[in-house]
């Protein structure tokens, strides 16, 4: 189970012949991800890694069955990428690209709105559902098969986080990166919704950042619907203001954004956030502790 | 990417947003020659730093004769102004732009800005011009209007009158206000702005509106498709480590603390910076040195780090995906090697390869500092930094 991707995921990579979706590809298909077209305009008829190639997403959706795309196509383009994959009506386009420009974000977010097709990223790792299906960027290996969710805008931190829960013996239903751009598809109240609702997955880490306001709406969501525990960990409490720390949605504008007033929100909404970064895992730990035999329920890691 | 209010203006002026008529100068000479083509008895002389603030930090003097121009211009150039944007330090004044006097009547506030909540494009005004939009959000709101635009259509006539009416825009100026709107909003797309903000724009005796100010951000991930706005780039405005760090593709932000930081990752980076703020230390900057961290990249990060004469140690900070422990651990001991490093310095590695990782800093010839988690690798950083004093 857990959410948006599982074993019989029939994965198209977008832009699959360039050397980082090459790479990534490969290493999809080692983690067990049904890879089963590529995308280039073209290069149609080649086949790369053993995954036919063709020049369009409709061709390779009709050809294979693909009902996710992910999109490693270079930023200038990259908005064309994702309106063609919704367009063909695929389920879900996961973009990895960084760098799109953010009026192209704003046309393809309008465009989507009376379209099917769900958008994560862009400026995302991906999303992985552990030990079943890898679409994107991240060490596969750290992922190991149990009933905690995450969700996050920022990489490197879900390794560190899905690393110490691995390391604690809580495997992980899904992890969610919905990128660190300011103007994404997938949100954060999108994936809580999906894991709420998701059997396998019995309790939540969400990891926001500085920038906008979406962690305080999310938290806000969560006391209302959430009938599973959430903790959580905000970075850039040290960043100072008017400064856009790496993401280009990270930064502090007009006084709003703040991670003091994110971390304060989600306390008040009942989302235990972390110190720091090292005590992710342990925030969790204590936190499912508090419910009757929940822990023990999530030591799914040998 | 900032650029100056003259460039702003040159660049409304060209695309039909009206300013009053001016020019750039950048010594007493060309300021009293920039005056003496204009058909004005009032003259402005504005300082020109990438910063807020200038009116009441005494960067902008109202001259009645070409004299006081020429006197005005010789005080400013070279003066170092500090306003609550700049820091203490403050900023060098270096360019002015020489103005046209106006009439004014009333002034306002209006800007364009990507609005998070809706992913849209929103048009602000306010009636209280002259002030900092963020004070009147706070105790004003409610004199704040917004106009949310549906990017199929654009920013639509009706809307920029409905927000000139709501901000009280004489009625004989409404048309001549929403058609600056309008050709604003043209100016945002076409050049793919992350901000642009007008403050104050004002309404004159003759009727006329005019964008007395120019504040324009640009959306660096668009730079590559508005290669005029690259032109206008003042790298004397901007931190030079900041600018060796984007050659090498590095994402770098200057802080003002002692400990240097490398870290692979934008949230790593400032979940490091908080962690060693956390346990009492005080970081010099955020440092993402992307996934590959290359010996190549990691060599020019540590230059740009010791680049910074406050910092006393470095926390290099790497959860190695897909990229291996054993790889970085490599780099690291070789940009080491190659830039001589003689303060403390403590790496932690996590991820793949970890071990064989942690063999290759044991062995290195060198005494770095080994950590298995971020907040020990922090405490550690900040130990021997302490020891050094």
């Amino acid at each position: 189970m857990g959410v948006f991707i599982d074993k019989d995921t029939k994965v198209l990579v977008q832009g699959i012949t360039g050397s980082t979706a090459l790479f990534h590809t490969k290493q999809m298909l080692e983690y067990g991800t049904k890879i089963v077209a590529g995308v280039t305009p073209g290069k149609g008829g080649l086949e790369v890694e053993g995954v036919p190639v063709y020049n369009t997403v409709e061709e390779a959706k009709e050809a294979t069955g693909a009902n996710v795309s992910v999109i490693y196509v270079p930023a200038p383009f990259a908005a064309d990428a994702i309106v063609e994959a919704a367009d063909a009506e695929l389920d879900m386009a996961i973009c990895i690209t960084e760098h799109i420009p953010v009026l192209d974000m704003v046309k393809v977010k309008r465009y989507l709105e009376d379209k099917s097709t769900r958008l994560v990223g862009p400026n995302c790792p991906g999303v992985i559902t552990a030990d079943e299906s890898k679409i994107g960027i991240m060490p596969g290996y750290i992922h190991k098969k149990g009933h905690v969710g995450v969700v996050s805008r920022s990489g490197t931190l879900t390794y560190e986080a899905v690393h110490q829960l691995t390391e604690a013996g809580i495997g992980q239903t899904t992890a969610v990166g919905i990128g660190g751009d300011p103007v994404n598809g997938t949100d954060f109240i999108d994936s809580l919704k999906a894991f709420n609702e998701d059997p396998e997955t019995y309790a939540v880490v969400m990891i926001g950042e500085i920038g906008g306001t979406a962690e305080e709406e999310a938290a806000e969501w969560v006391k209302e619907n959430m009938t599973k525990p959430v903790v959580g960990f905000i970075g850039g409490v040290t960043a100072p203001p008017g400064k856009r720390m790496g993401h280009a949605g990270a930064i502090i504008s007009g006084g709003k954004g703040t991670a003091d007033e994110k971390i304060k929100t989600m306390n008040s909404c009942g989302i235990e956030t972390a110190d720091t970064p090292s005590e992710i895992g342990e925030t969790l730990i204590e936190r499912i502790k508090q419910e009757d035999g929940l822990y023990e329920k999530c030591l799914t890691v040998k | 990417m900032n650029i100056h209010e003259y460039q702003g203006k040159e660049i409304f002026r060209s695309m039909g947003v009206a300013v009053p008529e001016g020019s750039v100068a950048y010594t007493p000479e060309e300021a009293v020659d920039v005056a003496k083509t204009l058909d004005s008895d009032v003259y402005v002389v504005k300082a020109q730093i990438h910063a807020g603030g200038r009116g009441k930090a005494g960067g902008v003097k109202i001259a009645k004769s070409i004299d006081e121009v020429r006197e005005y211009a010789k005080e400013l150039l070279g003066k170092v102004l500090v306003t609550h944007q700049t820091g203490p330090e403050g900023k060098e004044v270096k360019r002015l732009l020489i103005e046209e006097g106006c009439d004014i009547q009333n002034e306002f506030y209006i800007g364009f800005v990507i609005d998070r909540a809706t992913d849209r494009v929103v048009l602000m005004g306010s009636e209280e011009g002259g002030t900092e939009i963020e004070e009147v959000a706070e105790k004003t709101p409610e004199k704040i209007f917004k106009e949310v635009i549906d990017p199929v259509v654009g920013l639509m006539p009706y809307q920029a009158k409905r927000l000139a009416f709501n901000i009280n825009i004489p009625k004989e100026s409404v048309n001549k206000a929403a058609k600056l709107m309008l050709s604003l909003y043209n100016v945002f797309t076409e050049k793919d702005c992350a901000i642009v903000e007008i403050n104050p724009l004002v309404s004159t005796g003759s009727g006329d509106v005019l964008a007395l100010d120019a504040k324009i951000n640009f959306d660096e991930n668009a730079l590559f498709r508005n290669k005029d706005i690259v032109e206008l780039r003042d790298l004397d405005e901007e931190d030079p480590k900041e600018i060796e760090a984007s050659k090498y593709d590095l994402s770098y932000v200057a802080l003002d603390g002692n400990i240097g930081c490398m870290v692979n990752g934008a949230g790593l980076a400032m979940a490091t910076m908080d962690t060693i703020n956390h346990f009492g230390g005080k970081p010099a900057n955020f440092l993402d040195v992307g996934g590959g961290a290359t010996t190549e990249k990691v060599t020019e990060a540590f230059k740009i780090i010791l680049g910074d004469e406050g910092v006393r140690g470095i926390f290099v900070n790497i959860f190695g995906g897909i990229m291996k422990c054993d790889v970085i651990a490599e780099g690291v001991v070789e940009a080491v090697k190659n830039v001589g490093l003689d303060i403390p310095l403590v790496v932690r590695l996590e991820g793949t390869n970890v071990e064989r990782g942690k063999e290759i800093l044991d062995g290195s010839d060198f005494d770095i500092i080994p950590a298995s988690t971020m907040a020990e690798g922090a405490q550690k950083i900040i130990e021997a930094v302490n020891q050094n004093k």
